[in-house]
């Protein structure tokens, strides 16, 4: 059946409806990688996106059940320019129109993907809707124009309650702003016993729980929607590590003080060069960001950048001069992406190791 | 870091003579990084044998060495330059060889010459396959089971250990040659044998067969400061076991999660970390289809086929930035030239698919043993960009040139056809054959148990199917149109669907428009803005070509390297860009060969990534209306195109159609031969089989034979009695009235080849060049003089006449190439093309006449006396060069190397020197021959032949060879009073003649025996055998009479002392 995208400009893309044939409403934006939709559709922080891959062909090798970074896919549509019928791999136990069909996703295949990727490049992202043919294209772009998205990304993608993966090594709490799996798997991986706890915990509660570590994960959104969490994240300051990962680092940086920004059409692929300051090396990252900390104001802060990236140099990554805490903007678990700033887990497990003999107090050793 | 500061002088080397396993790729390369230090401020010192690149030119380096690549020349070029640096990895495995050799030899280290990018044991890690395996090892890589061997029955001894099938892979050769997968023991000798024979260094690496794997090659690149990226990874669609050089690619990989991606992606930055490779390689990875599980299968620690690849389907330029790495840049240091914005240090996203089809010679060899393995067999390859996999696919398909337009296969329909054993023969027609197969119905499962093609390709394949069905049982549906050009399909294969003509679905498409747009390849997925003019054509919304004001011209690329349209042709396109620029127009280029400078994006205005065929030239015309299009520098590739192209009202610049058709049609050509009174053999048009026979006994045998519009000779005989005709007829070519066939009088004599420019008026020769071989050896295989050595000063005036009055008399605008013989002191005009030849850049170079960019101007209404040439002849030069033809035999398996009129060369060498004899030395030396100056030679020649054999086997036998003979032969010899030993023929037992050039007993072996193509005769085994061992094999007494003279001009004669009386005793001595 042919549906279209309407975007807030009153353009319009027409294409073939594949997944759910709901209506659905949410912010353009696009996305480099050629592999990994599966963890792409999946991850949290594209809660209320209508995600555009710029690769022609997803779903070459289907949907498997190791890939997913979460349960439920949060984000708003899917738009490509072709969506395999006949997929193959060994895994695959279904193809990409039947989870979204499962998920209740709406998706267009059939579309000039590159043509809206350049518009969104030009224009910033979008609002756009995924809607019929006989829908009234005026009309829904002037809602578009008129009307701001919900702002409670956050919220619907966090954990309700909190619960523990039980491990014998460090004891990390997550907290849960639409983490992927991903994060989870590294710090598993390294035999931390971790509580996963919702966004709107306290720092008191937090300490309540000493933990060896604090990570704050990524999520969607806009991070100075959350203000709750950089509240939390100034009361555990200095008082535990703290490691952050995307809407995480960004929380870290709001609550020493430095702005966040939109981006025009933010980061998201996973070939972004950064640059390690310390060591002179250069990663290519898995990035998924639309708003990055605004370089202006940081050198007053107690913030040390470590890490820039190499194409428009936003700030990639930083460290507390006094506390235990450091973030990045991209996303060392990867999946999707390389797994070249995977050791980052380590330096937070080293950090948690070494806070501890220094009776939780200063630790420049990051 | 920045630049090295304590380097000034670098010497690049080349990769020589095009080769199987070698081709335009390295010339890209090497331009790419001569240009590349230039721009950095480097004095740059080029050697390279190939007078036919680009980068030979002068303007590409401060130096350049057009000498044969050994350690004695360079050395020779090291000791007068003094070079601080010296960049080995950009030509190709002749470069990294010649680096290790030149390093063995003590060379470097005597005059102090680093070499850059990689150093030498990162080199001998990845090429030496015991170091490599211990590498691995200590990586914790998985590499399959694997033993080296440097003797036949260590072979058996691993064999009986893991079973067959094994695969053989030769240490340190070109494209695999000698290797394959043996199934039995037989072939496990046979390939063994060969193995040790080609390895320089006799070692063999037998591994545990992975067939049936996945094939993934990752491009990666490293700077020194340990910063490691992936430029693109491909997937071949003929899964392990088929030589990568050999498979369908695709790109970026189709069917790996990207779980797998990233873990053969970490695999190869480790690697290429490991081996602390400094600049660009290649890693060869098999993953199996049924889990995680990966190998190891080699590495390139250098630029490679694959890089060239890479670079042209993202945009990525891996050989500039390698060689900007090579003198200290890291990749975050460097600007990505396609964004402008952006940095080298990141991994181009694409947003289309790219699909490289291999081009094989088996078109001209026919006889040639078409099942691909580990050797590699094709001469070029094509490449298409598409927005779908069908289109990427059917778009190469198209560009290939083989007279097929869409997945056809050549499997005769009325015949049941066992599929199993069809679709299990890996051979160049398996794709064609499986999509056939689905057509018949035959279920995707047992194709894929046959052929272990991804089945998601297959049922890519299915949909090309089913659309076919749509539109058989549709015609004129505007909508299923839409869908099937989506799709890549041609609109020759809807027309044939739909029971019309190519034009006038072409016409319903613009009334309906249904017609392409141009998008941009810019390494990002439009992430970044780039104003990189590189563009491919697909069905979409956005078209993003800019148009610009200025005036344009468009210009015909060459296609795939093939026998018989080589690099030279590539070298005029390139030039010809140039020239459209300097005279103020906007270049704009269409090719699908993906190895070359004319496809690199900055070479010229625009580059349109396109088959060229007419409905994809005419869309380009249509989307940038030059003013016209230049036909004459692609070679038969362009010109096929230039008739139907003026058809639908395209203008084609340079020398008219109807004049081009005055040169190439027999009839109208002796038609304005005799207008112009000049001679040429008799000969003429035959239409049937009777008609030729009636031709043939009108200008009585021996006759040459050939299809009229031919490429390269190819199916050109010649013939010496009736009865060779009519099997000719029988069994090389469809003769009727629409494809007739040419029959002249085979005239014995020296062949003299001339390449001129004119405007119509004025005609400039550059250069007169005189063959060693007789006429009837094709031009393209022959050694050619120039300046002549043997023709008087009235000869050649004859000769200049005849060109100046044939330009003219044609109207050439342009180039043009004649090929005359002279027979008993009389010249005759064997043939005129109306375009660029393979010599253009070899005169080009020696006489510094820029021909192909006077032509070009010429071509834009210049007159050539406005650009300085008067009509005359160029003055010659003190210095003797020869050009020395270049074959890949020991690639092709089963093919005849005898020289005939059918060109069998894939490339070619320059020698260059004070006397004939010393340049036909540098020459031959450059073409890989070796020449010693003692041993032995083997004649088995035909009655016909003994005659003037004879002065050759006395001429041998003066300097000393031993002569080798067969019974018939050496009685003959014996006769006249030359020591000869006798061998025995190959029935009269062991040890035969065959077994004695397999010992490596024989240096040079000349057979004029049993020309033919039938494997089974002993003519031919004999060749093959000096072939695959190694031995100079000589088919033309001209050929070797020209050897002969130079082993003479070495030789120092050991005769004893004319004996007098013994002197006086007593005397003091």
């Amino acid at each position: 059946m042919k549906r279209q995208l309407i975007l807030e400009d009153g353009s319009t893309f027409e294409g073939i409806g594949i997944g759910s044939l709901r209506e659905s409403t949410g912010e353009v934006v696009f996305t480099t990688g050629m592999t990994g939709y599966q963890e792409t559709l999946s991850d949290p922080s594209y809660c209320d996106q209508i995600i555009t891959f710029t690769y022609p062909l997803i779903g070459n090798y289907g949907i498997n059940h190791e890939d997913f970074e979460s349960i439920d896919p949060a984000a708003a549509g899917i738009i490509v320019s072709e969506a395999t019928v006949e997929p193959n791999h060994w895994q695959s136990t279904s193809t990409f129109d039947e989870l979204l069909k499962v998920k209740d996703i709406p998706g267009i295949t059939g579309i000039d993907t590159r043509a809206l990727t350049r518009k969104l490049r030009i224009h910033g992202t979008l609002k756009g809707k995924i809607a019929a043919m006989e829908a009234d294209v005026g009309e829904i772009a002037a809602d578009l124009a008129a009307k701001a998205l919900p702002r409670d990304q956050v919220k619907k993608v966090s954990t309700h309650t909190p619960y523990t993966l039980p491990g014998r090594g460090k004891r990390v709490v997550l907290v849960d702003f639409g983490a992927k799996r991903g994060i989870l798997r590294e710090l598993i991986e390294r035999g931390c016993n971790v509580t996963v706890v919702p966004y709107d915990i306290s720092g008191e509660e937090i300490l309540r729980l000493q933990p060896d570590g604090v990570m704050l994960s990524n999520g969607p959104g806009d991070p100075t929607d959350v203000p709750e969490a950089i509240k939390m994240v100034k009361n555990i300051l200095g008082k535990v590590p703290v490691f952050g990962i995307c809407l995480g680092h960004q929380l870290l940086g709001l609550a020493c003080g430095v702005k966040t920004i939109k981006m025009k059409f933010g980061h998201r692929g996973v070939n972004h060069p950064v640059k390690d300051l310390e060591t002179g090396k250069v990663m290519i990252t898995s990035q998924n960001h639309g708003y990055t900390v605004d370089v202006r104001g940081i050198d007053e802060t107690d913030l040390v950048v470590t890490h820039m990236a190499i194409n428009d140099d936003t700030i990639e990554g930083y460290r507390h001069k006094h506390h235990p805490a450091f973030s990045v903007q991209f996303h060392p678990e990867a999946s999707p992406g390389p797994t070249d700033s995977n050791d980052l887990f380590e330096q937070f497990i080293a950090l948690m190791k070494t806070s501890k003999k220094a009776g939780d107090q200063v630790c420049q050793n990051v | 870091m920045p630049k090295r500061l304590d380097i000034q002088k670098i010497l690049v080397i080349g990769s020589g003579p095009i080769v199987i396993g070698q081709a335009a790729e390295f010339d890209y390369a090497g331009t790419q990084a001569c240009q590349a230090l230039k721009e950095e401020g480097y004095e740059v010192i080029l050697v390279n044998s190939n007078p036919a690149t680009i980068m030979t030119d002068t303007t590409m380096a401060d130096k350049v060495y057009i000498e044969p690549l050994t350690v004695d020349f360079v050395s020779r070029i090291i000791r007068k330059e003094k070079p601080d640096g010296v960049l080995a990895t950009l030509g190709g495995q002749t470069g990294l060889n010649l680096a290790v050799e030149l390093h063995d030899a003590g060379i470097l280290d005597e005059y102090d010459v680093e070499l850059l990018g990689t150093n030498l044991q990162s080199i001998q890690q990845a090429e030496d396959r015991d170091l490599f395996r211990t590498l691995m090892n200590e990586l914790n890589e998985p590499i399959p089971e694997s033993e080296i061997i440097r003797s036949l029955p260590e072979a058996k001894e691993f064999v009986a250990k893991i079973g067959f099938p094994v695969i053989i892979r030769p240490a340190y050769t070109l494209g695999g040659t000698g290797g394959g997968i043996a199934s039995n023991e037989a072939e496990l000798i046979e390939f063994v044998s060969s193995g040790l024979k080609y390895s320089p260094v006799t070692q063999v690496l037998l591994e545990k067969s992975i067939a049936g794997f996945k094939e993934i090659e990752y491009e990666v690149m490293r700077d020194g400061n340990d910063g490691a990226i992936v430029v693109c990874n491909m997937e071949n669609i003929d899964p392990v076991g088929v030589h990568t050089g050999d498979s369908f690619v695709v790109a970026p990989s189709q069917t790996l999660t990207d779980r797998e991606y990233q873990m053969l992606r970490n695999a190869s930055l480790k690697i290429i970390r490991a081996l602390e490779i400094e600049g660009g390689c290649n890693v060869q990875l098999a993953l199996d289809p049924n889990s995680s599980d990966y190998y190891i299968i080699e590495v390139n620690p250098r630029v490679s086929r694959s890089s060239a690849l890479a670079s042209k389907a993202t945009g990525y330029p891996i050989a500039k930035l390698a060689a900007k790495i090579a003198v200290g840049y890291t990749l975050d240091e460097l600007k990505n030239p396609v964004t402008g914005r952006t940095y080298a240090s990141f991994e181009p996203a694409l947003d289309y698919v790219v699909t490289k089809i291999p081009r094989w010679p088996f078109d001209k060899f026919e006889a040639a043993n078409r099942t691909l393995g580990t050797q590699m067999k094709a001469t070029g390859e094509v490449m298409a960009i598409g927005r779908n996999f069908e289109e990427s696919l059917l778009k190469a398909v198209r560009s290939l040139e083989t007279d097929i337009h869409h997945l056809q296969s050549s499997l005769d329909p009325t015949i049941d056809t066992d599929w199993e054993a069809v679709l299990k023969k890996t051979d160049d027609q398996r794709i064609y054959n499986v999509t056939e197969a689905l057509r018949s119905g035959v279920a995707i499962d047992s194709i894929y148990e046959w052929t272990k093609i991804d089945p998601f390709f297959l049922y890519k394949l299915k949909n090309i199917t089913e659309i076919e069905n749509e539109l058989a049982s549709q015609p004129y549906d505007i909508e299923l149109l839409k869908e099937a050009k989506n799709k890549g399909f041609s609109d020759k294969t809807i027309a044939k669907l739909w029971g019309t003509t190519e034009r006038a679905i072409y016409n319903l498409r613009e009334e309906n428009q249904v017609m392409p747009i141009y998008k941009m390849v810019d390494t990002c997925a439009a992430e970044f803005d780039s104003a990189t003019p590189y563009y491919y054509g697909t069905y979409g919304q956005e078209n993003e070509v800019e148009e610009s004001k200025k005036k344009s011209v468009l210009v015909l690329g060459s296609g795939p390297i093939r026998i018989g349209q080589g690099i030279e042709f590539d070298y005029a396109t390139v030039h010809t860009v140039w020239a459209i620029q300097e005279a103020g127009y906007e270049a704009i280029i269409i090719n699908n060969n993906p190895e070359t400078v004319s496809t690199d994006f900055s070479t010229s205005d625009k580059l349109y990534f396109e088959p060229l065929t007419v409905e994809d030239v005419m869309h380009v015309v249509r989307q940038e209306n030059p003013i016209g299009v230049v036909v004459q520098f692609g070679g038969q590739t362009a010109i096929n195109l230039a008739s139907e192209l003026s058809k639908r009202g395209v203008q084609i610049l340079g020398t008219s159609l109807e004049d081009m058709d005055r040169a190439e049609d027999r009839d109208k050509f002796e038609r304005t031969l005799q207008m112009l009174e000049i001679p040429q053999p008799p000969g003429k048009t035959a239409t049937s089989v009777d008609g030729a026979v009636q031709v043939a006994k009108d200008i009585g045998y021996p006759v040459l034979v050939r299809p009229s519009y031919v490429l390269g000779g190819r199916a050109m005989e010649i013939v010496y009695q009736e009865n060779e005709l009519l099997q000719y007829m029988e069994n090389a070519v469809k003769i009727n009235p629409e494809h007739p066939v040419l029959i002249d009088r085979y005239l014995f004599g020296k062949e003299i080849e001339v390449d001129a420019i004119s405007d119509g008026d004025t005609v400039y020769i550059p250069g007169i060049m005189e063959h060693i071989e007789r006429a009837g050896v094709h031009s393209g295989d022959s050694i050619a003089v120039y300046p002549p050595q043997t023709l008087s000063k009235e000869m050649k005036e004859q000769i200049i006449e005849c060109t100046t009055k044939l330009a003219r008399g044609l109207k050439i605008v342009g180039l043009l190439n004649i090929q005359y013989v002279i027979s008993k002191d009389e010249l005759y005009v064997l043939e005129v093309n109306p375009r660029s030849s393979r010599t253009v850049p070899f005169l080009s170079k020696i006489t510094g006449v820029p021909m192909a960019n006077l032509a070009t101007k010429a071509i834009l209404g210049k007159s050539l006396s406005q650009l300085g040439y008067e009509t005359g002849y160029h003055s010659e030069p003190k210095d003797v060069f020869v050009k020395v033809p270049v074959f890949s035999f020991a690639k092709l398996r089963r093919v005849d190397i005898t020289l005939g009129p059918e060109m069998k060369s894939t490339g070619e060498v320059m020698g260059r020197d004070r006397t004939l004899e010393k340049a036909l030395y540098k020459g031959l030396i450059a073409s890989g021959m070796k020449i010693p100056t003692f041993g032995s030679v083997l004649f088995t020649i035909a009655d016909k032949d003994k005659e003037e054999g004879l002065s050759l086997v006395q001429r041998f036998y003066e300097i000393g060879y031993q002569i080798l003979a067969t019974e018939g032969t050496a009685n003959f010899i014996r006769e006249h009073n030359i020591p000869v030993t006798v061998v025995n023929k190959i029935q009269e037992g062991s040890p035969s003649l065959l077994d004695r050039i397999q010992q490596g007993e024989v240096q040079f072996v000349v057979n004029t025996l049993t020309k033919g193509k039938q494997p089974a005769r002993d003519g031919f085994r004999i060749r093959r055998e000096a072939v695959e061992n190694g031995a100079v094999c000589l088919t033309s007494f001209d050929t070797v009479s020209a050897i002969l003279s130079v082993v003479e001009s070495m030789t120092f004669s050991a005769n004893e002392m004319p004996s007098f009386e013994k002197r006086k005793e007593g005397v003091l001595v």
